[in-house]
């Protein structure tokens, strides 16, 4: 039998975290028995796991919660909680497995906090029950107790001072954001970003959504500034990007996307990015593209183009052209002409390549904007190979994007589709710049 | 570009892909300026990995074309969970050959419609014309 876990969640991006949570556990086979306890308005969620391995496994890489503990008991008042622990059927059990391990005890909260007034040493001191002989150790110790305080707070502003609930347990693994992830990969403190670069906090969980694993290949074919492909290296697969725009992939100087995995000691995870129209695609049908994750253009920051000409007339018998004995379109400086394309056409091209080069049960995942005032539903892309997992929202003033997530299932998955159709009304582009009025 | 990546690219030209000639890209050897990155460090897991993806005829066939005429005709197998040292030797120069080696500057032309793709600054350009889009 396995043994009651408390998972200590955060409370931002919600649309997104049980999507994350059930993507890794999923990843790394770990079986969660009680998803209906969990609560979206609640950072607790006691599960039923294995053990201490599955545990690790699930909330390792994990960017939307704090931590996971073996729950030892909890409680609306410190007597209570003594109580509860005491009460705990693994009581006698864990008090023996612990008893002669170097040990120390940490403080957490959420809601609010003591402001100071809690006195640790009597809060310690009050579990001398526990009855540990081991040495306290305040750095690498054996175990981590924790006492997490939570708190209602007043209001939006004001936090709370009185506890309303109190958990007591063991510390089996800190989340990746614990670890520090978010702040490594800042982009405020990133070498190489652009105004199209994406948020370490969503790439990273989207990454987790996507399933991402080491020593796979990611593909990103909107590559941009490389903030996908950061992402996927940091969960250790092998990351390969492309870009019709080469000047967003080259950088400058100093600045670029191969300097940025160099700042973050993962140059062994950046493959390449190309420079390739992603819809006149150079990657051999035969090579399996494990996860692709992407943020196509929507026509805000830069234009959705393909290769071709806007005009085609015009550039009849352009192929002819010679400059000094050689065809002008096979010399070095040749620049290619692009033309406009839709949104809803590029991105029937994306699930349609994804069905192709995605192994059986591989993700894509792709973010896409949608304004909110329009009193027209928004339709979101299908394909009958892939098998819509996941449509997370996040919000802002008067648009939203979101977050798709499809599995891979093959031909015989015969799921609906609406490739070919004219899915918006209006251009995204369009709303945008008449402010969604 | 990565040595490593001659493996996966193929011409960008639709009517190439039913040809056999379009992969690998032939890369003009003394067009190409390659340079080595020790900086990325070796890791004989990640490697492995990489090399399961890989099509060994191609890498042949480009480590000719830029020079190495040494490489064997069958890709190497690592049988045994515990790498032996010999294992670990080849594992050294695929890495260096894979990972280190970097194009930074290069051409490579499709075998089957002849067209021609630039590398520049490390980074390939393989855009199409309009009339071959």
């Amino acid at each position: 039998m396995g043994k009651t876990y408390l998972l200590f969640m955060v409370q931002v991006h919600l649309n997104f975290r049980r999507a994350e949570l059930e993507s890794l556990a999923d990843l790394f086979g770990v079986e969660v028995g009680n998803w209906d306890q969990y609560d979206e308005n609640s950072p607790f969620l006691k599960v039923e796991l294995a053990n201490d391995e599955q545990a690790r496994a699930w909330i390792r890489r994990s960017v939307l919660t704090r931590a996971i503990y073996e729950f030892w008991g909890e409680g609306e008042c410190y007597s209570k909680l003594h109580e509860n622990v005491q009460g705990n059927v693994s009581f006698d059990a864990y008090k023996l497995a612990y008893r002669n391990g170097s040990f120390k005890f940490e403080f957490d909260s959420f809601g609010g906090s003591s402001s100071g007034k809690l006195d640790r040493v009597a809060c310690i001191e009050s579990f001398r029950y526990l009855d540990f002989q081991g040495k306290i150790r305040l750095r690498n110790p054996d175990q981590v107790f924790t006492v997490i305080e939570e708190y209602e707070p007043i209001n939006d502003n004001v936090a709370g001072e009185v506890p309303k609930r109190i958990f007591f347990g063991r510390l089996i693994q800190e989340s990746d954001r614990l670890r520090g992830a978010l702040e490594k990969y800042d982009l405020k403190k990133r070498p190489y970003k652009g105004t199209t670069s994406f948020e370490a906090e969503l790439s990273l969980v989207s990454a987790n959504i996507a399933q991402v694993q080491p020593g796979s290949i990611m593909y990103d074919p909107f590559a941009g500034t490389g903030s996908f492909l950061v992402a996927g290296g940091h969960f250790g697969a092998m990351v390969l990007g492309s870009d019709i725009d080469g000047r967003m992939i080259r950088g400058k100087g100093s600045q670029t996307i191969k300097a940025n995995f160099k700042k973050y000691g993962e140059s062994l995870q950046f493959l390449d990015v190309l420079t390739m129209d992603f819809t006149h695609n150079s990657l051999r049908k035969n090579l399996t593209l494990d996860t692709i994750l992407c943020d196509p253009p929507y026509g805000i920051r830069e234009s959705i183009k393909v290769l071709g000409a806007r005009d085609p007339e015009r550039f009849a018998g352009k192929e002819n052209v010679e400059i000094d004995g050689q065809k002008a379109y096979l010399s070095r400086d040749y620049i290619p002409t692009k033309r406009p394309y839709s949104l809803d056409a590029l991105l029937d091209d994306l699930l349609q390549f994804a069905s192709e080069r995605l192994p059986l049960n591989g993700r894509l995942a792709f973010w896409m904007p949608v304004a909110n005032d329009e009193n027209i539903q928004t339709v979101i892309p299908l394909h009958a190979n892939l098998e819509l997992k996941y449509n997370c929202v996040q919000e802002f003033n008067k648009w939203s994007r979101r977050l798709l997530v499809y599995v891979n299932r093959g031909p015989a998955y015969n799921g609906p589709t609406n490739a070919g159709h004219e899915r918006s009304q209006t251009t995204f582009r369009d709303r945008y710049f008449s402010g969604f009025n | 570009m990565k040595f490593l990546t001659t493996n996966f690219l193929t011409c960008s030209v639709k009517e190439c892909d039913r040809s056999n000639n379009s992969f690998p890209l032939h890369y003009k050897g003394e067009a190409c300026q390659l340079e080595q990155d020790e900086g990325i460090e070796f890791n004989p897991e990640f490697l492995l990995r990489v090399i399961d993806r890989v099509e060994w005829d191609a890498v042949v066939s480009v480590a000719k074309d830029l020079g190495n005429s040494t490489l064997p005709q069958q890709k190497p197998v690592f049988e045994n969970e515990e790498l032996s040292e010999e294992d670990m030797i080849v594992l050294r120069d695929l890495h260096v050959l894979l990972i280190q080696t970097n194009i930074v500057e290069g051409e490579m032309t499709c075998r089957n419609c002849g067209h021609i793709y630039y590398i520049k600054n490390s980074i390939p350009n393989l855009l199409l014309p309009p009339h071959l889009a």
